[in-house]
């Protein structure tokens, strides 16, 4: 199994570069905000270890709002995040990326400060720029783009014959019907025309690393626990508190905003979301956001990674970052339908967890306890995200046209390949997924 | 309140509690208005049905909704209306990325529509009267002051429906509507809800009450120390120190969409060899009930009158579609979606499904829940009748078919753009690949080339079927959207003076 990583390479802009760097990003694109895959800065398309990616410049449009809580905004200049997510050990791909794109790389990050042309080791400049997530999140962990293209390529070839061979066959006799797709599918990986590659074995240091990861959270917080235990009540009285005191902003966002964000959506079946906010002033919203975070990490990692997200099934990646010394956070996702269905989706499927998470963050709607109400304050809700939404300049997605639920169901066609079903029923339903 | 009688009836239109199925003669009218003072004059004594159920049937009825720009033109206040929705305000041609959502694209595309794409009418005049009483209702209605008031800018045609409920493919239609909580006696707890049902707060179809979230809709509330006129008009429940302009009102969603009927069954018939009886079960596939109206599923749910045969069953025991295709027409409409997938019996199985796990089915738990995606269906058909038996033959007569698409809610985005979007031209929907709704798709492919002109359904061997190239059945001619006032507010909007300068603070 080859195990998905991610990069955010961020560096503030220059001063005076803001509209250069943003025209320039624009020339990379086909249609607004999505990724021309061959533009010539950096050929997306040649890249075949790479799922997602997206520019984007980090405004702080909405750092105003903490004044609510009685405290003053935090400078924050406009910073260029590249982030992506790719097969494999991540500085591979950096690696790859500069064999391939370094004069397109040179040419965008020469916008921003601290970069200079000379004498510069642009893998190590990428690398010195990283940012790691507080919490990641992967739809299937170990499905690479190569196994999802070749799957694409099965689902077409078996989709098709069986169309052909639709009228000649014996319904009744579901085995011979199967057994002509086999062969079928034999006959076209003999011809070269369709390829079912093994999975990489995993590397043992990932391996290992998973496991410390696996039982080592658990373990840690087993032996805070009595600790936890006695700072539960405080905890709760304290949330309680703050969860009655904490302004709650409901500010339209302006029609303009919805439109330079709206302009970039639905042009395919997925979209991207990329938001940015403050966190809410005080050490123990801090704490409580990252201790949450961890756990929402750690679930991703090991419970929620094949193919949902508690009850979400059209999220493909997702992450959440600190940024600005803990005082901000940006979260960036890469969905499955409309804004509107994915804002349904967290309110009516979610909202808990999204309540969790973001009711530590400035702007949130009003929670109690922290998992109620929150996102189900629909409007409140709905203005905050759009608010603290910003744009992305270019987006990139390795396979258009195709929902996570389309992938999950080409890798049980493929599955129905490589394990014999074993009664008509299963045969059925394997066939009805073609 | 929990009786259905204390609601303010008086103060709603009609519409909203009727769809005036009685009055089976109809005339819909966009109108400008000309002369703002005359258009006051003329809505001060206009005779809106309200909702009070009378003891018989009235012979007329009349219905009035205002776009933005009729709002405007009105001299209605800016600050009042840019307490309206993003989408009333900027309307259902607002951008590309609201054409593309709505399937507004290709032949569909606003560019080529006969009215609604470059500006709005300001006024839509629903007139309703009893079999052969249309003609003299409307002399009444233009009278001298109305034809200085307004112009017509469109009649949007429409046909006497003869009693029946029938929409040009043939098919019964206006079978599944919310029934409305007037009684505002259930509960919004989204945990009291797991399973589908039809009872609906009264919030979501009327501005100013509790809705599925047991939150407001946004909408305009005036300060009265600002605006002497707003004292006449409700007091908004959520904050009773303002008052609510858009109480007992909603918006009015119209789409005029031009159905191919001779298209449609020819189509039909062709895929079907000639068989009639294959052509019809084929065609009940594709729409998801009978021609009749009867379901394609027996069931019997809670909350739902036996009698009510037409609204009885969810899809919840046909996950899979054997019986009626996910792409159904109806199914993808009103999905009958509770709040949880199906099977919660407890606490512990309703905490595994809100984790995300035990589902039986790899599909299960994509459709989102319907309770917040309803909308009250209140259109007509227009276009003389045509059977299948008719439209099949090659010399069937062409003729202007279609149906004036209304429909009414609170929230715009959630409930019509969402239910358009996300459920009719969504070609994944459910987790279904590369089909479009069969009667309303755009059939554009997808940015990748990937088609959404597919149907896809199930043979007795439960082995899939697919009919590949449909054609359009259905085009979109124009839309709008409407505000259509409570009674208080439309007294409010006739009795501004031209100064208008009331709510300016």
């Amino acid at each position: 199994m080859t195990p998905q990583s991610t990069f955010m390479i961020v560096a503030t802009v220059s001063v005076g570069q803001l509209k250069k760097l943003r025209d320039l990003l624009g020339a990379m694109n086909k249609i607004p905000g999505h990724a021309d895959p061959e533009n010539a800065l950096i050929p997306f398309c040649k890249f075949d270890q790479l799922h997602f990616a997206r520019f984007v410049i980090i405004e702080a449009n909405t750092a105003h709002e903490i004044r609510e809580f009685g405290v003053n905004p935090r400078p924050w200049r406009p910073a260029l995040a590249f982030l992506g997510d790719v097969d494999g050990d991540m500085h591979a791909f950096l690696a790859d990326l500069v064999n391939n794109a370094e004069p397109g790389l040179k040419a965008i990050f020469s916008h921003c400060e601290d970069f200079s042309e000379e004498n510069l080791d642009m893998l190590q400049w990428l690398q010195a720029h990283d940012i790691r997530p507080n919490a990641n999140y992967v739809n299937w962990l170990g499905r690479t783009v190569k196994q999802i293209r070749e799957e694409v390529i099965l689902h077409q070839t078996l989709s098709r014959y069986l169309q052909e061979i639709a009228h000649d066959v014996d319904w009744e006799d579901i085995r011979t019907v199967r057994q002509k797709l086999l062969s079928h599918v034999e006959m076209e990986k003999h011809k070269g025309r369709l390829t079912l590659s093994l999975p990489e074995p995993t590397s043992r240091e990932w391996k290992i690393r998973n496991l410390f990861h696996l039982l080592g959270v658990p373990l840690i917080l087993l032996i805070l626990s009595p600790l936890l235990l006695i700072a539960l009540p405080f905890f709760a009285l304290r949330l309680r508190m703050l969860e009655r005191s904490d302004p709650e902003l409901f500010i339209r966002p302006s029609y303009e905003h919805v439109k330079v964000l709206s302009v970039q959506e639905d042009w395919d079946v997925s979209n991207q979301y990329s938001v940015f906010g403050d966190v809410k002033p005080g050490l123990f919203r801090l704490l409580t956001f990252k201790f949450i975070l961890m756990l929402t990490n750690y679930f991703a990692r090991h419970v929620y990674n094949r193919g949902f997200l508690a009850r979400i099934k059209t999220i493909h990646f997702a992450r959440w970052v600190f940024m600005d010394n803990n005082h901000r956070v940006f979260f960036a996702s890469n969905y499955d339908g409309s804004h509107e269905s994915y804002m349904d989706d967290f309110i009516n499927k979610v909202g808990w967890g999204l309540n969790l998470t973001f009711s530590n963050a400035v702007g949130y709607p009003t929670t109690t306890w922290m998992i109620k109400e929150g996102a189900q304050r629909e409007h409140a809700f709905k203005y905050t995200q759009r608010r603290h939404q910003i744009p992305t300049e270019v987006w990139y997605k390795a396979y258009p046209g195709l929902t996570a639920v389309d992938l999950a169901r080409n890798s049980r066609i493929r599955q129905g390949i490589e394990i014999r079903q074993e009664n008509d029923a299963e045969i059925r339903e394997w066939l009805r997924l073609i | 309140m929990k009786k259905t009688s204390d609601f303010e009836f008086n103060d709603l239109q009609g519409l909203l509690r009727f769809g005036y199925g009685g009055l089976t003669d109809t005339c819909f009218m966009l109108l400008d208005v000309v002369n703002v003072d005359m258009a006051r004059e003329w809505l001060s004594t206009a005779p809106i049905s309200s909702g009070i159920k009378a003891s018989s049937l009235p012979d007329t009825a009349m219905q009035i909704a205002f776009s933005k720009e009729g709002l405007s033109a009105l001299e209605i206040s800016k600050t009042i209306i840019d307490g309206f929705s993003d989408e009333f305000i900027y309307g259902m041609v607002r951008s590309d990325n609201c054409s593309r959502r709505l399937g507004d694209v290709g032949h569909n595309a606003p560019k080529s529509w006969k009215w609604g794409n470059n500006a709005v009418p300001h006024v839509l005049l629903l007139l309703y009267a009893k079999q052969g009483g249309i003609d003299a209702w409307r002399k009444t209605v233009e009278d001298e002051l109305f034809k200085k008031a307004f112009r017509l800018i469109r009649l949007l045609p429409t046909t006497d429906t003869g009693g029946n409920r029938m929409e040009p493919f043939g098919f019964e239609d206006g079978i599944s509507q919310p029934t409305i909580d007037w009684a505002l006696r259930q509960g919004t707890d989204p945990h009291e809800r797991d399973r589908y049902s039809n009872l609906l707060a009264a919030g979501e179809m009327v501005l100013g009450y509790k809705n599925e979230y047991g939150q407001y809709t946004e909408r305009p509330l005036i300060d009265p120390a600002k605006d002497p006129l707003a004292e006449h008009l409700p007091n908004a429940e959520d904050d009773p120190t303002l008052k609510d302009f858009a109480r007992n009102g909603t918006y009015l969603i119209l789409r005029e969409l031009g159905q191919d009927v001779p298209g449609f069954w020819q189509f039909l018939d062709k895929v079907s060899d000639s068989e009639p009886n294959k052509r019809e079960k084929l065609a009940a596939f594709m729409v998801g009930r009978e021609r009749d109206g009867t379901p394609l599923i027996a069931e019997h749910i809670p909350g739902v009158s036996r009698k009510d045969h037409g609204n009885n069953f969810t899809y919840d025991l046909d996950a899979n579609g054997v019986h009626c295709p996910i792409s159904a027409h109806v199914r993808r409409a009103n999905p009958r979606t509770g709040d949880l997938p199906s099977g919660v019996t407890g606490f512990i199985s309703q905490l595994i499904r809100i984790l995300g796990f035990g589902q039986k089915n790899h599909d299960a738990d994509l459709v989102a829940s319907s309770r917040f995606h309803r909308i009250l269906r209140r259109g007509r058909s227009y276009g003389p009748t045509l059977s299948p038996e008719e439209a099949i033959q090659p010399d069937a007569p062409i003729a202007e078919r279609g149906l004036q698409f209304i429909c009414l809610a609170a929230n715009i985005s959630r409930q019509f753009e969402f239910v358009q979007n996300s459920w009719i031209i969504n070609s994944k929907f459910g987790g279904l690949q590369q089909e479009s709704d069969p009667l309303l798709g755009d059939r554009e492919p997808l940015l990748s080339g990937e088609n959404t002109d597919q149907f896809n359904h199930l043979d007795s061997l439960g082995a899939k079927q697919k009919v590949c190239h449909l054609p359009n059945f259905v085009t979109v001619h124009g839309g709008g959207y409407f505000f259509m006032p409570g009674l208080r507010a439309l007294k409010y909007i006739s009795s501004l003076t031209t100064k208008g300068s009331h709510n300016e603070s």
